[in-house]
């Protein structure tokens, strides 16, 4: 089949590329220059490439982008960056919870598509939603406490100066 | 310098962030203009002959720039022997074909390259190469593969490598005994699934120097690179990036040599990276090992003799297997004092997968057998397990088996305690569900082995404005090695820690360091670091002496400060005391080698001498809930206590430590690289299954700090030794459960119930 123009939103930007049908998102947001969604096995096993598509986590490997033809992409490029980090990002380098880090961009999308809809989770709760991110490095307990912080943080974000000036909402 | 100001505190390390927010380039995250994408093709059989290679349909393709043959790259052999920043000589037979040529010995050995305009044109280049193979009998199994007649692997016989140990009269020392027990222990081949697969850009610049940026744990491979395509050693710089795990899998070379004859022949930058099928297929696994165990004991519980047979399955290239299998015979005995030891080792080849390095280097294998072992003494002698261990343990000023005088604190009963009283009170049975406890002891290695005369190369900078530059060669693959070099910095410049900069290495711009490997990287940098920055504080408070007219000793720096000890108003800020030093031609940076202590190499009848540096003692306690009818175990509670010597960033090392006991509880309950006749039958991460975040709860981490270590500040090696004990305390905790014992590994529901006679 031949290529069709397809409208992707990234992270707030519209992109319009010509894609052939066997073009996953993955290989699409790479392409596009979107290297925070990385490619751990292409086959849905690691949750390295993990974004939001319409603001629920998805294994990009597993999506054709023509799938995501007008749809809103998410990625943990697009949550923060480095001046002005997202919570979650934060909380995870904060916890000790980032190691060799190849496997943290794919948690943060889930864990914001987690708070967003249970900003209270137990770790159980944290646990089941990023059992589908594989980590080598840590065990995983520093990434659960991190999340965990969060959900604590915003507890406590009532009062005005526990929140971070520099931080954006959820 | 005894209250630290950065060194022991839990800090952010420098990389978190930059990862959490997806800004770090991995090495398939960096492109270049005008880059080809390369392939690799791999042999389906493994074992045959290549009877013929033709890749002239493959050339013919468009958008395909250049394929490569063996006959292209002038039958090119790699030497894939322990990688050197020294004067060692190889192993002789270490070497390996870069692309095969008469016969292929494993599946997924390397058979030819491609480069072509894009990933697509490049694997379908891959299908168009004609090779015509011829297979021929392999052989799959340690043990047959050691009988006459075998196939052989490659000439002149499958003995890749054998190490062994004398130590006192064995006969007299079983003679003595009032028991002896003998068993055998079996482990499988184990992944590394690190998560980022092999990657790397590679690209000639405008010296006719050849560029690799990748995904490494040892940068002096650019002398292998070198040595392989027959060019200057000063003709190939290595990048290292940030790489996505390592654990031993990156140590051998991967796609370097590949990626330097891409960019040689195309004169292009090339992309080369590993699928994640091609990543299990092409890289290194965990020794499997075979090992007998008979050990004689005295009714009050003293070890009177040991006598091991290893046998480790080598794969089909020696790599890293001499090594690894010495470091088995080297901790073959565990933390024990034991008179009478001998041990025999092999590491034999066969069609499998090549083994190699892989976090604990041949540790985490005999610990699981030395340490089922006491369990079996304690039980045979209604015994308390860790009151047999005690009478046992190595103190410091014991010998090991090697005859090597343990000089640090070998914190062994401490470490076990507190791992199993860490696990507060017992479970309770309930119906079928059994509850069991069990812990084991390791001793393990940090440091290169004595005869590779180690050393490690850091230069640390001032800059004018008062902060601080690190060169320092050393590979992060994920335990915070850059950081913690920076704390070091920190720490003995009084600089805060924002103001101080490492560099990821780079052949061409940080002095080398030596490989991230050996749970060695924190020990030999760290010093390394340690003494140039205190080089340079010499330099500082000699001249702030003369300006305040107090003795150095009693000024210091803090904060970006330099003041006088009793009377900190006295101070200055630290760029007006550099500007000073610089203005005076006062040298404000320094070039640091710090050297591990050299010995000859041991004996090679006897296996006595000393062997490493030092070495890491500590405990991991378990508790599991067995289920007799289905088999299934759960592991309820576990505690890991170390002796770290010192924790630089204790965040950093209890991340190590948790990260270590996961990898191990899956060793022990999940991972198994099943291979049939050469096949690998796990082979993607559906298949082949690590732990996830719902398969065991938190491993509480108890730090002991002796401060007696060799590294840093009194530091010890955490990497490895993180693993080590995980495996063997879960086999014992299952025993304790089943009341039966459990020999080989992983423990699956299918071996539970055939322990307890239900299959």
């Amino acid at each position: 089949m031949e290529p069709k123009l397809i409208t992707l939103k990234i992270n707030g930007r519209t992109h319009q590329v010509a894609l052939k049908p066997n073009v996953t998102l993955l290989r699409a947001l790479r392409d596009l220059g979107y290297t925070d969604v990385k490619n751990g096995c292409e086959k849905g096993d690691c949750g390295a490439c993990a974004v939001l598509l319409n603001g629920r986590p998805v294994n990009s490997c597993l999506v054709l982008a023509w799938q995501a033809d007008g749809a809103e992409v998410l990625t943990a490029a697009g949550l923060g960056t480095v001046d002005r980090p997202h919570p979650i990002q934060e909380a995870l380098a904060d916890s000790g919870g980032v190691q060799c880090g190849f496997c943290i961009p794919g948690i943060v999308v889930v864990a914001k598509a987690l708070l967003d809809r249970n900003p209270n989770p137990t770790e159980e709760e944290i646990r089941e939603a990023i059992s589908g991110n594989l980590c080598r490095c840590t065990g995983y307990s520093l990434i659960v406490e991190g999340i965990q912080r969060i959900a604590e943080s915003k507890e406590s974000s009532e009062s005005p100066e526990a929140k971070s000036n520099k931080a954006p909402t959820l | 310098m005894a209250n630290f100001k950065v060194v022991g505190k839990p800090i952010r390390r420098f990389d978190a962030l930059s990862k959490a927010v997806g800004a770090t380039l991995f090495a398939d995250d960096f492109k270049m203009p005008g880059m080809l994408h390369g392939k690799v093709l791999r042999s389906p059989y493994p074992s045959a002959r290549i009877v013929r290679i033709d890749p002239s349909r493959a050339r013919a393709l468009p958008g395909v720039v250049c394929v490569l043959t063996a006959a292209d790259i002038g039958y090119a052999k790699m030497v894939a022997d322990i990688p050197g920043q020294t004067g060692q000589r190889e192993r002789p037979r270490s070497e390996t074909p870069v692309l095969a040529w008469d016969r292929v010995r494993y599946k997924g050995e390397a058979v030819a390259l491609v480069a072509a305009e894009t990933e697509e044109i490049a694997e379908r280049a891959l299908e168009l190469i004609d090779v015509e193979y011829e297979p021929m009998p392999g052989v799959f199994d340690p043990l047959e593969a050691m009988k006459p007649g075998a196939p052989v692997v490659f000439e002149p016989d499958n003995i890749v490598a054998r190490w062994r140990i004398r130590k006192g009269d064995i006969e007299a020392g079983f003679a003595a005994a009032d028991l002896i027990i003998e068993n055998t222990y079996r482990v499988p081949f184990v992944e590394h699934a690190y998560l980022e697969p092999e990657a790397g850009v590679a690209w000639v610049d405008e010296r006719g120097v050849i560029n690799i940026r990748v995904s490494t744990q040892v940068m002096e491979h650019f002398r292998t690179v070198a040595r392989t395509l027959g060019i200057p050693q000063n003709r190939v710089r290595i990048q290292g990036a940030f790489a996505g795990g390592g654990f031993g899998g990156k140590e051998d070379i991967t796609v370097e040599v590949f990626l330097a004859l891409l960019a040689l022949h195309t004169r292009r930058p090339v992309r080369l990276v590993y699928t994640r099928e091609e990543s299990i297929l092409a890289h290194s696994k965990r020794h499997p090992y075979i090992m007998r165990y008979r050990t004689g004991v005295k009714r009050n519980g003293r070890i009177t003799a040991l006598r091991v047979e290893l046998i480790a399955d080598s794969g089909a290239y020696p790599y890293l297997s001499p090594y690894v299998s010495l470091y088995s015979t080297v901790v073959a005995t565990g933390p024990y004092r034991i008179d009478n030891v001998w041990v025999d080792t092999v590491a034999v080849a066969t069609n499998n997968p090549f083994t190699s390095a892989f976090r604990g280097f041949g540790g985490p294998q005999p610990c699981f057998a030395y340490e089922r072992q006491m369990d079996e003494i304690a039980r045979a002698l209604g015994m308390d397990p860790l009151e047999v261990r005690r009478i046992n343990y190595l103190r410091t000023g014991d010998t090991t088996a090697t005859g090597q005088v343990i000089h640090s604190a070998a914190l062994l009963e401490e470490s076990a305690r507190r791992a199993l009283e860490a696990l507060g009170e017992r479970t309770p049975d309930r119906g079928p569900i059994r509850v069991g406890r069990g812990f084991a002891s390791y001793m393990q290695p940090y440091g290169r082995l004595m005869w590779l005369h180690d050393t490690s190369q850091a230069w640390v900078g001032l800059e004018l404005d008062g902060t601080v530059v690190i060169r320092c060669g050393a590979p992060d693959p994920g335990g915070g090695q850059l950081s913690s070099l920076c704390q070091i910095a920190s720490e003995v410049l009084g600089v805060p820690l924002e103001n101080v900069v490492a560099y990821t290495p780079d052949t061409a711009l940080t002095p080398l360091a030596g490989t991230t490997t050996a749970t060695r990287q924190l020990y030999m940098s760290g010093n390394a670091v340690l003494q140039a920055a205190t080089a340079i504080r010499k330099t500082l408070l000699d001249r702030a002496s003369k300006y305040f007219e107090e003795d150095p000793e009693d000024l210091d720096l803090a904060d970006g400060r330099v003041f006088v000890k009793n009377d900190p108003d006295r101070s200055m800020p630290l760029p007006d005391l550099i500007r000073i030093c610089a203005a005076e031609g006062l040298p404000l940076s320094h070039l640091a080698m710090f050297k591990a202590p050299f010995r000859d190499p041991i004996d090679p009848e006897t296996g006595q001498g000393d062997v490493f540096p030092d070495f890491t003692f500590g405990a991991f306690a378990v508790e599991v809930a067995v289920d007799t009818e289905t088999g299934l175990i759960e592991v309820l509670k576990s505690a890991a206590c170390h002796d770290v010597g010192r924790a630089i960033n204790p965040a950093a090392v209890i991340g190590q430590i948790q990260g270590g006991s996961h990898q191990g509880l899956g060793y022990a309950l999940m991972e198994n690289l099943i291979v049939e006749n050469g096949e690998i039958r796990t082979p993607s991460l559906s298949e082949y299954l690590i732990p996830t975040s719902v398969d065991y709860p938190t491993t509480q981490v108890i730090l002991l700090e002796s401060g007696t270590g060799l590294g840093p500040f009194g530091a010890k090696g955490i990497g490895e030794p993180a693993i080590t004990p995980v495996a063997a305390a879960v086999a014992n905790a299952v025993s304790d459960a089943l009341g039966v014992p459990i020999r080989e590994l992983p423990i699956t529901p299918e071996r539970v119930l055939k322990a307890l006679g239900k299959l």
